[in-house]
């Protein structure tokens, strides 16, 4: 049983704020990824759980135990390192077995808790090579062979595949959340890649500017952002953001984007919306897979609208359309069918049902 | 493919000036050419030397006669000089030793001042190696004086003393390794801070989360890391600290009664205070053979280790 439990927790670097008070409950065997851009704080969140790092307020639980004064060593965790942080004159069964040595675990037991893991991790063949012999791939799985051998209450993991190309990436990918299933334990996982969020975690928290932004599932996140940074975040390519104002005319409202293009708003959000009639400062967001191209059979909430492409973006399985609405760019996904073609002007399809109402000044998604 | 062979092979008045063509072309030369200046002085100021030594290692006293090894099987059976090779090894293998000791702590010390303040410290602690050794081995003699010892004034504080530092040989041996020590211990700080600062921290974070403490930190991941440093800079030293000649002959010049002579302070007075120059040639001909195998071991280490780290 290991919960991981953050309480209010702040980080100052000489008074300069890199974590600003967050709260967070990690349950038992859960996948939790921390994801933000550079400088978001969650690395420092990651550091200050596993004790590399002092916390300046607030309070880190792990098991139900505050750990705030606890060296690392003592915390029973694990973690895998951007640079793996191999010790380079060890081999991999000795950079894999030096937690168990330093413990003083019997020599059999260590052998068979290494040989497990590498079994797991498919590495039982280079348990006598050095880091140099590696590649970056194989390097990676010593470094997750390190942590599970230690059999941890929590892994942590500080960006662990950003040293990867891209092609292994998505591989590594797949190999940690497989091991996850196997050896399951409460992991906090930090990452920029929103796609390595989205796929790993069981719950992400997005972070922004030593706040947290959202907690959330995958798909939460995805469907119902809280915010525009989270909707921006989250997804690719991005969310489009256009200024708009809602009017009212006979008793309906209407989004309106520019002089000629004005969408109605969903029934189900009239409620909702009505207060907003002739405020300022909001924005219509609407993820490009939601801009389509002209179809025969509508569904309820879809609207056509008129716009000439700027540029076009064949894909092979879909073409990315862009288009200027105000000055604004905004971007579409079209069936590579569709006949788009930068400089000609296209009939496109804006599903309603799935757009967001933002207020530009605070951010929240309305 | 055949064809083309045949058509390029003959021609020979042509060829020779192609291959000088070719010679010029080739990297290696282009690099032997901005190399020469560099081999040019070496060989005028350390291989001519050299063979001279040796040359002149074999005549007599009036050096007119060629007498092969007499002077090398003379030495051999003279106890000065088996003193002399017992005293330069003392000296060298000591001092190298607290050096590379007072140096590993200082480093560690030092690496761990918080950056702002570290490199008035790194300055301060430079200061011995910089200031010419013949000035501070002065200024360590007048802290020697028997009259006006400055150390002896204060250990007499504390009712200690006072101690004849250069005037009996165990006191006199230990001066010049002490004197040697605080000179060349700044050299082995500056090249472990380097080495130390090379190790990544994330290295230290993971030893630290395995339950690594502070002892074990240096042994395991510190110590191994630095491996390489610490074989070069103690050859390097070694070497340096076997032939040393200034420390001390401004300290004791050897005495009292030639106990602590090193080879080059020996040679120094065998030949040219003792107007002997080829006995004082054979005498500094013999750290070669010794400084030679140090050499071949430590780098021999190095190599092996390099390759599979």
């Amino acid at each position: 049983m290991a919960q991981v439990t953050l309480q209010k927790l702040v980080k100052n670097y000489d008074e300069t704020p890199a974590v600003r008070g967050i709260d967070l409950d990690i349950a038992d065997k859960e996948f939790v990824v921390l994801v933000g851009p550079s400088g978001c704080g969650k690395s420092t969140t990651l550091r200050m759980i596993a004790g590399l790092e002092d916390i300046t307020a607030g309070d880190v639980l792990i098991g139900g135990e505050v750990v705030n004064d606890m060296p690392p060593k003592d915390r029973d965790i694990a973690m895998v390192f951007q640079n793996y942080a191999l010790y380079p004159h060890m081999s991999v069964y000795e950079n894999m077995s030096f937690g168990l040595r330093l413990k003083k675990v019997a020599k059999d037991e260590i052998a068979r808790r290494v040989e497990n893991a590498a079994q797991i991790l498919d590495i039982s063949e280079l348990l006598q090579r050095k880091p140099k012999q590696l590649s970056g791939g194989q390097r990676q799985r010593v470094a997750m062979g390190r942590a599970i051998v230690r059999d941890p209450k929590v892994f942590l993991f500080d960006e662990p595949l950003s040293n990867l190309d891209a092609k292994l990436r998505v591989q590594m990918r797949t190999e940690i959340k497989k091991v996850h299933q196997k050896v399951r334990t409460t992991t906090v996982y930090v990452t920029h890649d929103q796609i390595e969020a989205m796929t790993l975690a069981d719950r992400v928290v997005v972070m922004n500017g030593g706040n947290i932004e959202q907690v959330g599932t995958p798909n939460e996140l995805y469907h119902n952002p809280a915010t525009k940074f989270v909707a921006g975040f989250i997804g690719s390519p991005a969310m489009n953001f256009v200024p708009c104002t809602i009017e009212e005319a006979a008793g309906a409202l209407r989004i309106r984007l520019s002089k000629d293009i004005a969408f109605p708003v969903p029934q189900e959000r009239t409620g909702r919306y009505r207060a907003l009639v002739g405020k300022s400062g909001l924005l219509f967001g609407l993820r490009p897979e939601h801009i389509m191209e002209q179809r025969q059979h509508l569904e309820p909430n879809q609207h056509p609208f008129e716009v000439e492409l700027e540029v076009t973006e064949p894909m092979g399985m879909e073409t990315m359309v862009f288009f200027l609405i105000e000055g604004t760019e905004l971007v579409g996904r079209v069936n590579p069918d569709a006949g788009a073609q930068a400089g000609r002007r296209m009939k496109l399809v804006a599903d309603l049902g799935k757009m967001h109402l933002i207020d530009d000044g605070s951010g929240r998604v309305l | 493919m055949a064809n083309g062979i045949t058509v390029q092979a003959p021609a020979p008045p042509a060829a020779r000036r192609m291959t000088m063509q070719k010679l010029m072309r080739r990297r290696s030369t282009t690099a032997l050419a901005l190399a020469l200046p560099l081999i040019l002085l070496i060989s005028g100021l350390v291989i001519y030397p050299a063979f001279f030594a040796m040359y002149l290692s074999m005549l007599d006293r009036k050096m007119e006669t060629f007498t092969g090894m007499r002077n090398i099987l003379f030495l051999m059976h003279f106890d000065t000089f088996w003193m002399v090779v017992k005293q330069s090894c003392i000296f060298a293998l000591s001092a190298v030793f607290f050096k590379a000791l007072i140096g590993f702590v200082t480093s560690h010390l030092v690496h761990n001042l918080p950056p702002k303040g570290q490199r008035k410290w790194r300055g301060m602690l430079l200061v011995p190696w910089v200031i010419p050794t013949a000035m501070s081995t002065i200024a360590w003699f007048w802290l020697f004086d028997p009259a006006y010892s400055a150390i002896n004034w204060i250990l007499a504080k504390f009712g200690i003393g006072p101690v004849p530092w250069l005037g009996v040989t165990s006191w006199a041996r230990f001066s010049v390794i002490l004197v040697n020590v605080w000179y060349g211990a700044p050299f082995f700080l500056i090249m472990y801070l380097a080495a130390l600062k090379s190790v990544p921290d994330q290295l230290y974070e993971a030893a630290a989360i395995d339950g690594a403490n502070w002892w074990q930190k240096v042994w395991y991941v510190t110590l191994p890391m630095m491996r390489n440093i610490i074989a070069i800079t103690m050859l390097f030293s070694l070497i340096v600290t076997f032939a040393n000649f200034d420390i001390v002959r401004i300290l004791t010049a050897g005495g009292p009664v030639d106990s602590t002579h090193v080879f080059a302070t020996w040679a120094f007075s065998l030949g040219i205070q003792g107007n002997n120059i080829p006995m004082g040639a054979s005498v500094s001909l013999f750290m070669l053979p010794i400084l030679g195998v140090a050499a071949f071991f430590i780098l021999r280490d190095i190599n092996r280790r390099g390759s599979s780290v």
